[in-house]
Protein backbone atom coordinates (compact mmCIF):
# COMPACT_ATOMS: atom_id res chain seq x y z
CA UNK A 1 0.00 0.00 0.00
CA UNK A 2 1.73 3.58 -0.67
CA UNK A 3 1.86 5.76 1.93
CA UNK A 4 0.19 9.14 2.03
CA UNK A 5 2.17 11.83 4.20
CA UNK A 6 1.51 15.39 5.55
CA UNK A 7 4.78 17.66 6.51
CA UNK A 8 4.46 20.43 8.70
CA UNK A 9 6.74 23.08 9.43
CA UNK A 10 8.59 22.58 13.28
CA UNK A 11 6.96 25.64 15.22
CA UNK A 12 5.08 26.05 18.57
CA UNK A 13 1.99 25.42 16.30
CA UNK A 14 1.90 22.51 15.19
CA UNK A 15 3.37 20.62 17.94
CA UNK A 16 -0.23 19.73 19.02
CA UNK A 17 -1.11 19.07 15.46
CA UNK A 18 1.49 16.51 14.92
CA UNK A 19 0.51 15.22 18.36
CA UNK A 20 -3.05 14.81 17.52
CA UNK A 21 -2.49 12.78 13.98
CA UNK A 22 -0.26 10.42 16.15
CA UNK A 23 -2.66 9.78 18.49
CA UNK A 24 -5.19 9.27 15.95
CA UNK A 25 -3.73 7.40 13.77
CA UNK A 26 -1.50 4.64 15.26
CA UNK A 27 0.49 3.66 12.17
CA UNK A 28 1.77 6.71 11.43
CA UNK A 29 5.20 7.20 11.32
CA UNK A 30 7.18 10.42 12.63
CA UNK A 31 10.73 11.87 10.43
CA UNK A 32 11.71 15.04 12.57
CA UNK A 33 14.20 16.78 9.34
CA UNK A 34 15.74 20.63 10.06
CA UNK A 35 12.95 22.93 10.09
CA UNK A 36 10.05 20.53 9.11
CA UNK A 37 8.27 17.30 10.40
CA UNK A 38 7.22 14.67 7.73
CA UNK A 39 4.39 11.90 8.60
CA UNK A 40 3.81 9.16 6.58
CA UNK A 41 0.81 6.43 6.94
CA UNK A 42 0.09 3.85 4.48
CA UNK A 43 -2.81 4.86 2.74
CA UNK A 44 -5.12 6.85 4.97
CA UNK A 45 -4.72 9.41 7.45
CA UNK A 46 -7.35 11.45 9.36
CA UNK A 47 -6.39 14.46 11.27
CA UNK A 48 -9.37 15.27 13.49
CA UNK A 49 -10.28 18.84 14.64
CA UNK A 50 -11.70 17.62 17.75
CA UNK A 51 -8.45 16.10 18.55
CA UNK A 52 -6.36 18.96 18.04
CA UNK A 53 -8.97 21.15 19.87
CA UNK A 54 -8.45 18.55 23.07
CA UNK A 55 -4.99 19.27 23.32
CA UNK A 56 -4.65 23.16 22.26
CA UNK A 57 -7.21 23.79 24.72
CA UNK A 58 -9.34 26.50 22.39
CA UNK A 59 -11.63 26.20 19.43
CA UNK A 60 -9.26 25.27 16.46
CA UNK A 61 -10.15 25.89 13.04
CA UNK A 62 -8.33 22.73 10.61
CA UNK A 63 -7.83 25.69 7.66
CA UNK A 64 -5.72 27.17 10.27
CA UNK A 65 -3.32 24.29 9.21
CA UNK A 66 -2.78 25.78 5.80
CA UNK A 67 -0.46 28.39 7.73
CA UNK A 68 2.03 25.60 8.82
CA UNK A 69 1.47 23.51 5.80
CA UNK A 70 4.65 22.37 3.61
CA UNK A 71 3.53 19.59 1.31
CA UNK A 72 0.90 16.58 1.65
CA UNK A 73 0.27 13.58 -0.41
CA UNK A 74 -2.59 11.45 -0.96
CA UNK A 75 -6.47 12.14 -1.96
CA UNK A 76 -7.70 15.20 -0.13
CA UNK A 77 -11.14 15.29 1.45
CA UNK A 78 -11.55 18.40 4.24
CA UNK A 79 -15.15 19.30 6.26
CA UNK A 80 -15.17 21.16 8.98
CA UNK A 81 -14.19 18.26 11.49
CA UNK A 82 -11.94 16.09 9.72
CA UNK A 83 -9.03 16.50 6.76
CA UNK A 84 -8.69 12.80 5.21
CA UNK A 85 -5.76 12.05 3.15
CA UNK A 86 -6.08 8.97 1.04
CA UNK A 87 -4.48 6.52 -2.08
CA UNK A 88 -6.65 4.56 -3.12
CA UNK A 89 -4.04 1.48 -3.48
CA UNK B 1 -22.96 16.43 19.74
CA UNK B 2 -25.27 18.84 19.65
CA UNK B 3 -24.48 20.89 16.71
CA UNK B 4 -27.83 19.52 15.01
CA UNK B 5 -29.68 21.23 17.58
CA UNK B 6 -28.34 24.81 17.21
CA UNK B 7 -27.19 25.03 13.67
CA UNK B 8 -26.61 28.49 13.13
CA UNK B 9 -23.58 27.75 11.24
CA UNK B 10 -23.26 26.62 7.70
CA UNK B 11 -20.98 23.65 7.07
CA UNK B 12 -17.79 23.90 4.90
CA UNK B 13 -19.56 22.58 1.83
CA UNK B 14 -22.49 24.54 1.90
CA UNK B 15 -20.55 28.11 2.55
CA UNK B 16 -18.33 27.19 -0.25
CA UNK B 17 -21.26 26.22 -2.10
CA UNK B 18 -23.23 29.31 -1.68
CA UNK B 19 -19.93 31.50 -1.69
CA UNK B 20 -19.21 30.51 -5.10
CA UNK B 21 -22.06 29.64 -6.97
CA UNK B 22 -23.15 33.18 -7.77
CA UNK B 23 -19.84 33.16 -10.08
CA UNK B 24 -21.53 31.23 -12.63
CA UNK B 25 -24.47 32.68 -14.54
CA UNK B 26 -25.97 31.85 -17.35
CA UNK B 27 -24.46 34.08 -20.59
CA UNK B 28 -27.24 35.35 -22.73
CA UNK B 29 -25.25 38.17 -24.80
CA UNK B 30 -23.00 35.43 -26.20
CA UNK B 31 -22.85 31.98 -26.11
CA UNK B 32 -20.54 29.94 -23.95
CA UNK B 33 -18.37 28.96 -26.77
CA UNK B 34 -17.45 32.61 -27.58
CA UNK B 35 -17.44 33.42 -23.59
CA UNK B 36 -14.87 30.50 -22.97
CA UNK B 37 -13.08 30.50 -26.30
CA UNK B 38 -10.27 28.15 -25.94
CA UNK B 39 -11.86 25.23 -23.65
CA UNK B 40 -12.38 23.26 -26.47
CA UNK B 41 -9.97 23.17 -28.95
CA UNK B 42 -7.49 20.55 -27.24
CA UNK B 43 -9.38 17.93 -27.31
CA UNK B 44 -10.71 17.53 -23.99
CA UNK B 45 -14.48 16.74 -23.74
CA UNK B 46 -16.10 18.46 -20.44
CA UNK B 47 -19.86 17.55 -19.66
CA UNK B 48 -20.99 18.69 -16.58
CA UNK B 49 -17.97 21.51 -14.61
CA UNK B 50 -20.02 21.55 -11.36
CA UNK B 51 -18.41 18.01 -11.09
CA UNK B 52 -15.07 19.86 -9.87
CA UNK B 53 -14.30 20.30 -6.50
CA UNK B 54 -12.10 21.92 -4.86
CA UNK B 55 -11.24 19.71 -2.06
CA UNK B 56 -9.62 22.24 0.49
CA UNK B 57 -13.01 24.35 -0.14
CA UNK B 58 -10.94 27.09 0.76
CA UNK B 59 -13.31 30.49 0.39
CA UNK B 60 -12.27 33.96 -0.40
CA UNK B 61 -12.24 35.36 3.01
CA UNK B 62 -10.70 32.80 4.82
CA UNK B 63 -7.87 32.72 1.93
CA UNK B 64 -6.91 36.46 2.62
CA UNK B 65 -7.26 36.11 6.31
CA UNK B 66 -4.74 32.67 6.22
CA UNK B 67 -2.24 34.94 3.30
CA UNK B 68 -2.18 37.66 5.54
CA UNK B 69 -0.86 35.66 8.50
CA UNK B 70 1.99 33.73 6.56
CA UNK B 71 2.57 37.59 5.20
CA UNK B 72 2.66 38.50 9.09
CA UNK B 73 4.95 35.48 9.58
CA UNK B 74 7.65 36.17 6.78
CA UNK B 75 8.05 39.75 7.21
CA UNK B 76 8.54 38.97 11.04
CA UNK B 77 11.43 36.81 10.30
CA UNK B 78 12.83 38.80 7.20
CA UNK B 79 13.14 41.54 9.64
CA UNK B 80 14.78 39.72 11.95
CA UNK B 81 17.19 38.48 9.33
CA UNK B 82 17.99 42.02 7.75
CA UNK B 83 18.86 42.96 11.32
CA UNK B 84 20.90 40.32 12.62
CA UNK B 85 23.52 40.33 9.99
CA UNK B 86 21.76 37.17 8.84
CA UNK B 87 24.02 37.64 5.49
CA UNK B 88 27.10 36.31 7.69
CA UNK B 89 25.32 33.59 9.69
CA UNK B 90 25.61 31.24 6.41
CA UNK B 91 28.03 27.97 6.37
CA UNK B 92 30.11 29.53 3.48
CA UNK B 93 28.96 32.27 1.29
CA UNK B 94 29.15 29.17 -1.64
CA UNK B 95 26.35 28.76 -0.89
CA UNK B 96 24.79 31.41 -2.49
CA UNK B 97 25.06 30.41 -5.53
CA UNK B 98 21.90 28.38 -5.11
CA UNK B 99 20.15 31.15 -4.04
CA UNK B 100 21.53 32.79 -7.03
CA UNK B 101 20.34 30.11 -9.31
CA UNK B 102 17.02 30.09 -7.56
CA UNK B 103 16.85 33.77 -7.95
CA UNK B 104 17.72 34.05 -11.38
CA UNK B 105 15.69 31.05 -12.54
CA UNK B 106 13.18 30.00 -10.77
CA UNK B 107 11.49 33.16 -8.87
CA UNK B 108 10.56 34.74 -12.46
CA UNK B 109 9.22 31.25 -12.60
CA UNK B 110 6.81 32.07 -10.05
CA UNK B 111 5.48 35.17 -11.74
CA UNK B 112 5.15 33.18 -14.92
CA UNK B 113 2.88 30.98 -13.11
CA UNK B 114 0.74 34.03 -11.99
CA UNK B 115 0.45 34.75 -15.45
CA UNK B 116 -0.78 31.66 -16.46
CA UNK B 117 -3.39 31.33 -13.76
CA UNK B 118 -5.19 34.75 -14.34
CA UNK B 119 -5.13 33.62 -17.89
CA UNK B 120 -6.45 30.03 -17.00
CA UNK B 121 -8.81 31.37 -14.31
CA UNK B 122 -10.72 33.45 -16.99
CA UNK B 123 -10.26 30.42 -19.70
CA UNK B 124 -11.80 27.59 -17.56
CA UNK B 125 -15.81 27.14 -17.54
CA UNK B 126 -16.41 26.03 -14.23
CA UNK B 127 -16.74 28.22 -10.92
CA UNK B 128 -14.57 25.90 -8.83
CA UNK B 129 -11.74 25.89 -11.62
CA UNK B 130 -12.21 29.45 -12.11
CA UNK B 131 -11.94 30.10 -8.20
CA UNK B 132 -9.21 28.58 -7.53
CA UNK B 133 -7.33 29.79 -10.66
CA UNK B 134 -7.46 33.09 -9.26
CA UNK B 135 -6.31 32.02 -5.37
CA UNK B 136 -3.02 30.63 -7.29
CA UNK B 137 -2.61 33.38 -9.58
CA UNK B 138 -2.56 35.42 -6.28
CA UNK B 139 -0.43 32.86 -4.60
CA UNK B 140 2.42 33.01 -7.53
CA UNK B 141 2.49 36.81 -7.27
CA UNK B 142 2.78 36.33 -3.76
CA UNK B 143 5.96 34.20 -3.86
CA UNK B 144 7.38 36.18 -6.92
CA UNK B 145 7.72 38.93 -4.66
CA UNK B 146 8.57 37.33 -1.01
CA UNK B 147 11.77 35.89 -2.81
CA UNK B 148 12.68 38.39 -4.64
CA UNK B 149 12.19 40.70 -1.14
CA UNK B 150 14.21 37.95 1.05
CA UNK B 151 16.75 37.43 -1.37
CA UNK B 152 17.69 41.33 -1.85
CA UNK B 153 19.37 41.64 1.24
CA UNK B 154 21.73 39.55 -0.01
CA UNK B 155 22.29 41.65 -2.96
CA UNK B 156 23.32 44.47 -0.56
CA UNK B 157 26.63 42.11 -0.08
CA UNK B 158 27.10 39.51 -2.79
CA UNK B 159 27.47 39.68 -6.09
CA UNK B 160 25.30 37.89 -8.67
CA UNK B 161 21.98 39.16 -7.82
CA UNK B 162 21.43 42.18 -8.90
CA UNK B 163 20.31 41.74 -12.60
CA UNK B 164 18.23 38.60 -12.30
CA UNK B 165 15.73 39.87 -14.42
CA UNK B 166 17.90 40.37 -17.16
CA UNK B 167 19.47 36.86 -16.64
CA UNK B 168 16.16 34.92 -16.35
CA UNK B 169 15.56 36.25 -20.52
CA UNK B 170 18.42 35.68 -21.18
CA UNK B 171 21.20 33.43 -20.05
CA UNK B 172 21.52 29.88 -21.19
CA UNK B 173 20.68 27.91 -17.61
CA UNK B 174 18.01 30.27 -16.89
CA UNK B 175 16.39 30.05 -20.22
CA UNK B 176 15.43 26.27 -19.52
CA UNK B 177 12.78 27.07 -16.88
CA UNK B 178 12.03 30.47 -18.98
CA UNK B 179 11.25 27.49 -21.98
CA UNK B 180 9.19 25.37 -19.32
CA UNK B 181 6.62 28.27 -18.31
CA UNK B 182 6.34 29.48 -21.96
CA UNK B 183 6.03 26.18 -23.57
CA UNK B 184 3.47 25.96 -20.72
CA UNK B 185 1.93 29.41 -21.15
CA UNK B 186 1.42 29.37 -24.93
CA UNK B 187 -0.53 25.80 -24.49
CA UNK B 188 -4.30 25.77 -23.93
CA UNK B 189 -5.97 25.15 -20.37
CA UNK B 190 -5.93 22.03 -19.51
CA UNK B 191 -2.28 21.38 -21.18
CA UNK B 192 -1.06 24.40 -18.75
CA UNK B 193 -2.73 22.91 -15.60
CA UNK B 194 -0.79 19.40 -16.32
CA UNK B 195 2.31 21.62 -16.75
CA UNK B 196 1.89 23.55 -13.99
CA UNK B 197 -0.45 22.12 -11.48
CA UNK B 198 0.90 18.66 -12.08
CA UNK B 199 4.60 18.85 -13.30
CA UNK B 200 5.27 21.58 -11.78
CA UNK B 201 3.56 21.66 -8.74
CA UNK B 202 3.46 17.73 -7.34
CA UNK B 203 6.53 16.74 -9.08
CA UNK B 204 8.74 19.66 -8.92
CA UNK B 205 7.83 21.42 -5.95
CA UNK B 206 8.23 18.97 -3.35
CA UNK B 207 11.98 18.08 -4.58
CA UNK B 208 12.93 22.24 -4.96
CA UNK B 209 10.58 23.59 -1.54
CA UNK B 210 10.98 20.61 0.80
CA UNK B 211 14.25 19.23 0.48
CA UNK B 212 16.22 22.33 -0.53
CA UNK B 213 14.35 24.42 1.97
CA UNK B 214 15.62 22.10 4.97
CA UNK B 215 18.65 21.94 3.57
CA UNK B 216 18.68 26.21 3.47
CA UNK B 217 17.53 25.87 7.37
CA UNK B 218 20.47 23.37 7.65
CA UNK B 219 22.93 25.96 6.19
CA UNK B 220 21.98 29.41 8.28
CA UNK B 221 19.75 30.93 5.79
CA UNK B 222 17.29 32.07 7.52
CA UNK B 223 15.84 34.10 5.03
CA UNK B 224 15.31 31.32 2.49
CA UNK B 225 13.55 28.66 4.53
CA UNK B 226 11.36 31.14 5.46
CA UNK B 227 10.21 32.16 1.86
CA UNK B 228 10.38 28.67 1.11
CA UNK B 229 8.13 27.22 3.51
CA UNK B 230 5.79 29.99 3.42
CA UNK B 231 5.60 29.67 -0.44
CA UNK B 232 5.16 25.92 0.07
CA UNK B 233 2.28 26.21 2.14
CA UNK B 234 0.07 27.39 -0.91
CA UNK B 235 1.49 24.22 -2.83
CA UNK B 236 -0.44 21.80 -0.93
CA UNK B 237 -3.16 23.87 -1.97
CA UNK B 238 -1.73 23.72 -6.10
CA UNK B 239 -1.11 20.11 -5.82
CA UNK B 240 -4.37 19.13 -4.81
CA UNK B 241 -5.94 21.16 -7.83
CA UNK B 242 -3.33 19.59 -10.22
CA UNK B 243 -4.26 16.07 -8.89
CA UNK B 244 -8.16 17.39 -9.09
CA UNK B 245 -8.01 18.77 -12.56
CA UNK B 246 -6.48 14.97 -13.86
CA UNK B 247 -8.69 13.19 -12.42
CA UNK B 248 -11.61 15.48 -13.03
CA UNK B 249 -10.31 15.05 -17.26
CA UNK B 250 -10.56 11.61 -17.02
CA UNK B 251 -13.63 11.10 -15.21
CA UNK B 252 -15.38 13.31 -17.55
CA UNK B 253 -15.25 11.06 -20.56
CA UNK B 254 -13.21 8.39 -21.82
CA UNK B 255 -11.71 9.97 -25.03
CA UNK B 256 -9.61 12.29 -22.43
CA UNK B 257 -7.72 9.25 -21.47
CA UNK B 258 -4.99 9.51 -24.22
CA UNK B 259 -4.69 13.67 -24.79
CA UNK B 260 -3.99 13.49 -20.88
CA UNK B 261 -1.80 10.22 -21.37
CA UNK B 262 0.76 12.51 -23.77
CA UNK B 263 0.83 15.63 -21.85
CA UNK B 264 1.87 13.72 -18.93
CA UNK B 265 4.78 11.89 -20.78
CA UNK B 266 5.51 15.19 -21.77
CA UNK B 267 5.24 17.76 -18.66
CA UNK B 268 7.47 14.60 -16.67
CA UNK B 269 10.01 14.70 -19.36
CA UNK B 270 10.10 18.26 -18.99
CA UNK B 271 9.87 18.17 -15.58
CA UNK B 272 13.09 15.94 -14.76
CA UNK B 273 15.02 18.26 -16.77
CA UNK B 274 14.19 21.13 -15.55
CA UNK B 275 15.26 19.09 -11.85
CA UNK B 276 18.54 18.31 -13.44
CA UNK B 277 19.38 22.17 -11.68
CA UNK B 278 17.53 21.15 -8.47
CA UNK B 279 20.27 18.16 -8.52
CA UNK B 280 23.37 20.21 -8.92
CA UNK B 281 22.32 22.28 -5.83
CA UNK B 282 21.50 19.83 -3.88
CA UNK B 283 24.71 17.34 -4.14
CA UNK B 284 27.03 20.73 -5.11
CA UNK B 285 26.01 23.76 -4.22
CA UNK B 286 24.40 23.45 -0.30
CA UNK B 287 27.86 23.37 2.27
CA UNK B 288 26.18 21.39 4.49
CA UNK B 289 23.62 18.40 3.01
CA UNK B 290 20.49 17.35 4.36
CA UNK B 291 19.99 14.46 1.76
CA UNK B 292 21.58 13.67 -1.25
CA UNK B 293 19.16 14.53 -4.67
CA UNK B 294 18.85 10.99 -5.07
CA UNK B 295 17.70 10.76 -1.72
CA UNK B 296 15.16 13.74 -2.81
CA UNK B 297 14.04 11.77 -5.41
CA UNK B 298 13.83 8.54 -3.83
CA UNK B 299 11.49 9.85 -1.37
CA UNK B 300 9.30 12.76 -3.27
CA UNK B 301 9.99 11.34 -7.17
CA UNK B 302 10.05 7.33 -6.65
CA UNK B 303 7.80 6.75 -3.90
CA UNK B 304 5.15 10.25 -4.25
CA UNK B 305 5.20 9.82 -7.91
CA UNK B 306 4.82 6.06 -7.76
CA UNK B 307 1.50 6.54 -5.22
CA UNK B 308 -0.01 8.82 -7.41
CA UNK B 309 0.37 6.89 -10.54
CA UNK B 310 -0.99 3.81 -8.90
CA UNK B 311 -4.13 5.77 -7.88
CA UNK B 312 -4.50 7.01 -11.42
CA UNK B 313 -4.05 3.41 -12.93
CA UNK B 314 -7.97 3.09 -12.18
CA UNK B 315 -8.74 5.93 -15.34
CA UNK B 316 -6.14 3.67 -17.30
CA UNK B 317 -3.13 6.00 -16.39
CA UNK B 318 0.25 4.74 -16.96
CA UNK B 319 3.38 6.13 -15.43
CA UNK B 320 4.88 8.52 -17.88
CA UNK B 321 6.80 7.27 -20.69
CA UNK B 322 10.33 8.40 -19.67
CA UNK B 323 10.15 6.91 -16.19
CA UNK B 324 12.50 4.44 -16.42
CA UNK B 325 15.33 6.40 -17.98
CA UNK B 326 14.63 9.34 -15.82
CA UNK B 327 15.06 6.28 -12.83
CA UNK B 328 18.18 4.95 -14.73
CA UNK B 329 20.14 8.78 -15.06
CA UNK B 330 19.43 10.13 -10.83
CA UNK B 331 22.46 8.83 -10.13
CA UNK B 332 24.57 10.21 -13.03
CA UNK B 333 22.20 13.58 -13.78
CA UNK B 334 23.69 16.16 -10.97
CA UNK B 335 27.29 15.19 -11.78
CA UNK B 336 26.90 15.87 -15.44
CA UNK B 337 25.13 19.34 -14.80
CA UNK B 338 27.68 20.76 -12.67
CA UNK B 339 30.65 19.73 -14.53
CA UNK B 340 29.28 21.17 -17.27
CA UNK B 341 28.41 24.75 -15.02
CA UNK B 342 32.12 24.10 -13.98
CA UNK B 343 33.43 24.09 -17.09
CA UNK B 344 31.02 27.17 -18.28
CA UNK B 345 32.03 28.75 -15.38
CA UNK B 346 32.77 31.96 -17.55
CA UNK B 347 29.21 32.28 -18.97
CA UNK B 348 27.69 31.81 -15.48
CA UNK B 349 25.95 34.94 -13.09
CA UNK B 350 27.03 32.68 -10.09
CA UNK B 351 30.52 31.13 -9.26
CA UNK B 352 31.67 27.55 -9.94
CA UNK B 353 34.29 25.29 -7.95
CA UNK B 354 35.80 21.91 -7.63
CA UNK B 355 34.21 19.73 -4.75
CA UNK B 356 36.84 19.71 -1.90
CA UNK B 357 37.98 16.01 -0.70
CA UNK B 358 35.09 16.24 1.70
CA UNK B 359 32.44 16.86 -0.61
CA UNK B 360 33.92 13.78 -2.84
CA UNK B 361 34.08 11.69 -0.34
CA UNK B 362 30.24 12.66 0.91
CA UNK B 363 29.11 11.94 -2.88
CA UNK B 364 30.92 8.99 -3.15
CA UNK B 365 29.35 7.60 -0.16
CA UNK B 366 25.47 8.80 -1.53
CA UNK B 367 26.44 7.34 -5.05
CA UNK B 368 28.53 4.44 -4.55
CA UNK B 369 28.33 2.71 -7.38
CA UNK B 370 28.50 6.17 -9.74
CA UNK B 371 30.62 8.27 -8.38
CA UNK B 372 34.28 7.30 -8.14
CA UNK B 373 33.75 5.31 -11.55
CA UNK B 374 32.80 8.25 -13.49
CA UNK B 375 33.16 11.43 -11.59
CA UNK B 376 35.59 11.07 -9.45
CA UNK B 377 38.56 10.35 -11.75
CA UNK B 378 37.34 13.64 -13.50
CA UNK B 379 37.26 16.10 -11.17
CA UNK B 380 40.72 14.48 -10.14
CA UNK B 381 41.74 15.30 -13.83
CA UNK B 382 40.43 18.82 -13.30
CA UNK B 383 41.82 19.62 -10.08
CA UNK B 384 45.52 18.52 -11.22
CA UNK B 385 44.81 21.09 -14.01
CA UNK B 386 43.99 23.85 -12.25
CA UNK B 387 47.21 23.08 -9.72
CA UNK B 388 49.47 23.02 -12.68
CA UNK B 389 48.14 26.16 -13.58
CA UNK B 390 46.18 25.47 -16.49
CA UNK B 391 42.58 25.23 -15.27
CA UNK B 392 40.18 23.00 -17.34
CA UNK B 393 38.23 26.11 -18.69
CA UNK B 394 35.72 25.25 -21.62
CA UNK B 395 35.09 29.03 -23.82
CA UNK B 396 32.90 26.75 -26.62
CA UNK B 397 29.64 27.35 -26.34
CA UNK B 398 27.55 24.84 -25.30
CA UNK B 399 25.37 23.12 -27.80
CA UNK B 400 21.48 23.58 -26.74
CA UNK B 401 18.88 21.30 -26.56
CA UNK B 402 15.91 22.69 -29.10
CA UNK B 403 13.07 21.33 -26.34
CA UNK B 404 14.67 21.85 -23.02
CA UNK B 405 17.02 24.58 -23.94
CA UNK B 406 19.77 22.83 -21.44
CA UNK B 407 23.49 22.10 -23.61
CA UNK B 408 23.57 18.66 -24.68
CA UNK B 409 25.55 17.08 -21.43
CA UNK B 410 23.76 14.02 -20.87
CA UNK B 411 24.48 10.54 -21.58
CA UNK B 412 22.75 7.52 -23.37
CA UNK B 413 20.54 5.26 -21.25
CA UNK B 414 22.34 2.44 -20.06
CA UNK B 415 25.74 4.02 -20.86
CA UNK B 416 26.74 6.74 -19.08
CA UNK B 417 30.16 6.80 -21.23
CA UNK B 418 28.55 8.07 -24.22
CA UNK B 419 26.75 11.36 -25.09
CA UNK B 420 23.68 11.58 -25.84
CA UNK B 421 22.89 13.31 -28.51
CA UNK B 422 19.90 13.45 -31.07
CA UNK B 423 19.17 15.25 -34.22
CA UNK B 424 15.58 15.80 -36.64
CA UNK B 425 15.28 17.37 -39.74
CA UNK B 426 12.66 19.66 -40.48
CA UNK B 427 11.67 21.84 -43.36
CA UNK B 428 15.62 22.04 -44.45
CA UNK B 429 16.87 23.00 -40.82
CA UNK B 430 18.66 20.51 -38.24
CA UNK B 431 17.40 20.67 -34.82
CA UNK B 432 19.26 18.71 -32.02
CA UNK B 433 18.14 16.97 -28.65
CA UNK B 434 19.03 16.41 -25.30
CA UNK B 435 17.27 13.09 -25.30
CA UNK B 436 14.46 10.69 -26.90
CA UNK B 437 12.04 12.47 -24.97
CA UNK B 438 13.18 16.31 -26.05
CA UNK B 439 12.89 14.42 -29.46
CA UNK B 440 9.65 13.10 -29.57
CA UNK B 441 8.42 16.16 -27.75
CA UNK B 442 9.48 18.00 -30.88
CA UNK B 443 8.47 15.75 -33.61
CA UNK B 444 4.90 15.95 -32.06
CA UNK B 445 4.56 20.33 -32.27
CA UNK B 446 7.55 21.01 -34.64
CA UNK B 447 5.96 24.55 -35.72
CA UNK B 448 5.79 25.00 -32.05
CA UNK B 449 9.51 24.64 -30.88
CA UNK B 450 11.14 25.99 -34.16
CA UNK B 451 10.22 29.49 -32.60
CA UNK B 452 12.14 28.40 -29.35
CA UNK B 453 14.41 31.25 -28.78
CA UNK B 454 17.80 30.13 -28.25
CA UNK B 455 20.51 31.65 -26.17
CA UNK B 456 23.63 30.29 -27.95
CA UNK B 457 21.97 31.09 -31.67
CA UNK B 458 20.96 34.70 -30.03
CA UNK B 459 24.55 35.45 -29.32
CA UNK B 460 25.03 34.86 -33.45
CA UNK B 461 21.93 36.85 -34.68
CA UNK B 462 21.88 39.38 -31.93
CA UNK B 463 25.39 40.37 -31.02
CA UNK B 464 27.71 38.95 -33.80
CA UNK B 465 29.02 36.40 -31.40
CA UNK B 466 30.64 39.06 -29.32
CA UNK B 467 30.86 37.23 -26.10
CA UNK B 468 31.90 40.70 -24.06
CA UNK B 469 28.72 42.75 -25.56
CA UNK B 470 26.26 39.12 -24.08
CA UNK B 471 27.69 39.94 -20.90
CA UNK B 472 26.97 44.15 -21.12
CA UNK B 473 23.54 42.47 -22.09
CA UNK B 474 22.61 39.34 -19.67
CA UNK B 475 23.84 41.75 -16.57
CA UNK B 476 26.59 39.64 -15.67
CA UNK B 477 30.18 41.52 -14.53
CA UNK B 478 32.82 39.47 -15.98
CA UNK B 479 35.62 38.59 -13.73
CA UNK B 480 33.25 39.55 -10.54
CA UNK B 481 29.85 37.61 -11.08
CA UNK B 482 31.39 34.49 -12.72
CA UNK B 483 34.09 32.21 -12.68
CA UNK B 484 35.96 30.17 -9.75
CA UNK B 485 34.79 30.65 -6.55
CA UNK B 486 37.99 31.08 -4.99
CA UNK B 487 39.43 34.10 -4.97
CA UNK B 488 36.24 35.76 -5.90
CA UNK B 489 35.02 38.91 -3.98
CA UNK B 490 32.03 37.20 -2.40
CA UNK B 491 34.62 34.78 -0.59
CA UNK B 492 37.01 37.59 0.25
CA UNK B 493 34.38 39.25 1.81
CA UNK B 494 32.48 36.87 3.38
CA UNK B 495 35.31 36.00 5.17
CA UNK B 496 36.35 39.10 5.71
CA UNK B 497 32.54 39.95 7.50
CA UNK B 498 31.99 36.98 9.36
CA UNK B 499 35.95 37.70 10.83
CA UNK B 500 34.64 41.26 11.74
CA UNK B 501 31.27 39.86 13.09
CA UNK B 502 32.84 37.36 15.40
CA UNK B 503 35.45 39.37 16.55
CA UNK B 504 36.85 43.38 17.18
CA UNK B 505 38.88 43.09 14.03
CA UNK B 506 38.56 46.56 12.39
CA UNK B 507 39.38 45.44 8.90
Amino acid sequence: MSNVFIALQANEETRPIIEAIVMDNPQAVVKREPAMVKIDAPGRMVIHKETIEGLVGRAFDLQEMHIHLITLSGNVDETDNSLTLTWNN
Amino acid sequence: MDTQVTKKKLGLKERYKLLTRDLGWETTFHTKDEVYPYVKYEGIKINDWDKWEDPFRLTMDAYWKYQAEKERKFYAIIDAHAQNNGHLNLTDARYLTAIKMFLQAISPGEYAASKGFARMGREFGGVGTQVACQMQALDEIRHAQTQIHAISNYNKYYNGFHAFSDSRDRIWYTSVPRSFFDDAMSAGPFEFMIAIGFSFEYVLTNLLFVPFMSGAAFNGDMATVTFGFSAQSDEARHMTLGLECIKFMLEQDPGNLPIVQRWIDKWFWRGMRILSLVGAMMDYMLPKRVMSWKEAFDIYGVENGGALFNDLARYGIKPPKGWDVAAGAIEHMSHQLFLGLYQWSFGTAFHGWIPSDDDMEWLSAKYPTTFDKYYRPRWEHIKKLEAEGTPFKNYGLAKLCQTCQLPTVFTEPGDPTMMCHRETEYKGEKYHFCSDGCQEIFEHEPEKYLQAWLPMPALFSELNGDIGAWMDWVGLKNGVDNGDYVGSQDQINFDKWRGMATSNKQS
